[in-house]
């Protein structure tokens, strides 16, 4: 209890700073996550600079765009208690409108702009529909409205195939910017000739962060506590004059519009948009588990969760390959660490990280913190 | 023409399937009374409560504030209509602190819940009202402490917070001192002798304990089974035969 008492004494409000503004004044408040987090960060940042080759910065770019994604889905699953499946519908129509609109009317910044900015409104629009019509009943049958429409969406998108090119998806050219043939600047920095690739990678990065820090300014306002609120205690919210359906559906449109931009910069980082890469169920599970590995309710999960899962699913098989070389000849061991066999150890890895931190990374690492 | 009661309920009626929870209830409530609704247990006080508050949506009959019918409006709509309601059954934020409760119903009553890009840690208005309202019932050492972790009569406490931060025209405090023990008592009832004292609120106050009913109410209005039986002063009311066989009979059995 003089615990307690003693954080009785310490005022929030006092920290200031441009970093604590910056971060909404929700700040890591764990050593071990504030360094796990600045190396992420740092990393990302430098990627293009410290790995050679696009494979690495093809994961620091798959890893921004799902930062981003996780972060939006934890807004309306940590923040605001509501289970939905239909996120990556979101995510698909980000990507399919940079697609269709790149195509159709050629690789310049306006179709880039236009394909954008419809996808955002069909999204607000759709996230606006479902909320408003579904919000009201109980939380499992809008589980259960989500994922029908989320199915539809999947179906119709492979249907429509002379817009969307069905199930071969879509490539397209992008603007002269961001090719890998454009060059910038004549001389190479830090022994590294910046082209095109290059900034359309910082383009993604620093996207990601704007909306990341957006996010969180979100979760960390007024509006934000409310939906923290709602999440706890539904009932009394609305009994204390909170519309409990308008801020949700609010929270759904916040929600739609972050993963629409994602899927935008993942078709622009890709050159292509097709069912698999954003419509996927697939990619839907993904999210689930990036959310729940890094922390429900802490979009700093977000962060920790996508880089770990986008790093096991491009490393895991390449690390399993040589772990079943090297235990070449000893019985049953090299079947079982057989690159054929990573998802099950993907799934293995969830479960352990289920049990060992049922508050996720996050919620371990904040629950530890020195006093 | 004399003005609009605070409240007005008017052939207030609940069904549910055959049984009639409250029936055909009218009511004015003025601003600046205390009424106290007694009876025993299952006559519906709660259920009135929860028709008027909008928890319950009625079968038949009208809620009024201040004259304006608000019989289908949402809760969250009559809540800003000036009506504030405590819970019989602690109804809080369980994992938010206990001033990030208070805080929630200040800024509802500030209209701040929409701000997106405020930080909510530097509403220094908003902040300094709850830790007044904290203050008020004694709460404001308990301030980081969610109410999970709170002693049930603290929870009683913040849930009576609550409500006064909503800064309501008509309060409605359901058994405000049900499980608290005795040394606890006096601050809840203190708080309602206050709100009372400072004029023109509306207060209604489900209540089971006769003494403190007889020390606070201007008025007692009685139910039983779901029908208003008695209305009036309260020493006429408690001296009624009605009451005496319908409520304080059931009481003293009890006790």
């Amino acid at each position: 209890m003089t615990r307690i008492s003693n954080s009785a004494k310490f005022d929030e409000t006092r920290r200031q700073g441009p970093a604590i503004w910056l971060l909404s004044s929700d700040t890591p408040r764990s050593l071990l996550l504030s360094l796990i987090l600045i190396g992420i960060v740092a990393c990302l940042f430098a990627a293009p600079f410290v790995f050679s080759g696009s494979q690495p910065l093809s994961t620091a770019a798959k890893i921004c765009v799902f930062v981003l994604l996780v972060a939006s889905y934890d807004l309306l699953l940590g923040y605001t208690g509501i289970v939905s499946f239909a996120h990556t519908m979101f995510f698909g129509i980000g990507g399919y409108g940079i697609a269709i609109a790149l195509e159709r009317l050629g690789a310049s910044w306006e179709s880039v702009a236009i394909g954008l900015v419809s996808a955002l409104a069909l999204s607000a629009v759709l996230a606006a529909i479902i909320g408003l019509l579904s919000l009201r009943v109980r939380a499992i049958f809008f589980s259960m409205i989500t994922l029908a429409v989320a199915s539809a969406a999947a179906v119709l998108a492979s249907q429509l195939s002379t817009i969307t090119g069905g199930e071969d998806g879509l490539s397209f050219q992008l603007p002269a910017e961001l090719r890998p043939a454009f060059r910038p600047l004549a001389d190479p920095i830090l022994g590294v000739t910046i082209n095109g690739r290059i900034l359309a990678y910082y383009l993604i990065f620093v996207v990601t962060v704007v909306i990341f820090l957006i996010l969180l300014r979100i979760v960390n306002s007024p509006f934000g506590r409310v939906l923290q609120a709602i999440r706890e205690n539904e009932f009394r919210a609305e009994a204390l004059g909170y519309r409990v359906v308008a801020y949700r559906t609010a929270a759904s449109v916040i929600s739609a519009l972050a993963a629409t931009v994602a899927g935008a910069l993942m078709a622009l980082w890709l050159r292509y948009n097709g069912p698999d890469t954003t419509l996927s169920f697939s990619i839907m599970i993904d999210i689930l588990l990036m959310v729940v590995i890094g922390g429900m309710g802490t979009l700093y999960g977000a962060i920790i969760g996508a880089t770990l899962f986008v790093l096991a699913q491009s490393y895991l098989q390449i690390l399993m390959g040589l772990g079943s070389t090297a235990l070449a000849g000893i019985p049953l061991l090299p079947d079982l660490i057989h690159p054929d066999r990573w998802l099950l150890w993907l799934g293995a890895l969830f479960i352990v990280s289920v049990y060992a931190f049922p508050g996720g990374i996050v919620g371990h690492l904040r629950r530890n913190r020195s006093p | 023409m004399l003005p609009a009661p605070a409240l007005e309920t008017r052939g207030l009626t609940v069904r549910f399937g055959g049984h009639v929870a409250v029936n055909d209830v009218s009511c004015r409530f003025t601003s600046g009374t205390l009424t106290a609704i007694v009876g025993p247990n299952g006559a519906g006080k709660t259920t009135y409560f929860n028709l008027i508050s909008g928890q319950l949506r009625a079968s038949a009959g009208q809620v009024l504030v201040e004259g304006a019918d608000v019989t289908n409006l949402a809760p969250s709509a009559r809540a800003k209509r000036g009506l504030g309601r405590a819970f019989q059954l602690t109804n809080l934020f369980p994992h938010l602190t206990a001033l990030e409760n208070v805080r929630l119903a200040v800024q509802s009553r500030a209209e701040a819940g929409w701000s997106f890009l405020s930080i909510w840690n530097s509403r220094r208005d908003l902040i300094e009202k709850a830790e007044a309202v904290l203050e008020r019932v004694r709460l404001e050492d308990q301030r980081n402490v969610p109410p999970s972790a709170l002693s049930h009569g603290d929870q009683r406490k913040l849930e009576v917070a609550l409500l006064i931060a909503m800064e309501p025209k008509v309060f409605m405090f359901d058994e405000p001192t049900a499980g608290m023990s005795v040394d606890e008592m006096p601050t809840v009832l203190e708080l309602i002798h206050d709100i009372k004292q400072r004029g023109d609120a509306t207060v209604l106050l489900v209540e089971h304990k006769m003494d403190v009913v007889r020390s606070l109410a201007d008025r007692i209005v009685v139910l039983h089974n779901g029908t208003l039986v008695a209305d009036g002063e309260p020493a006429t009311v408690i001296a009624s035969p009605v009451v005496q066989e319908a409520y304080l009979g059931l009481e003293a059995s009890d006790g």
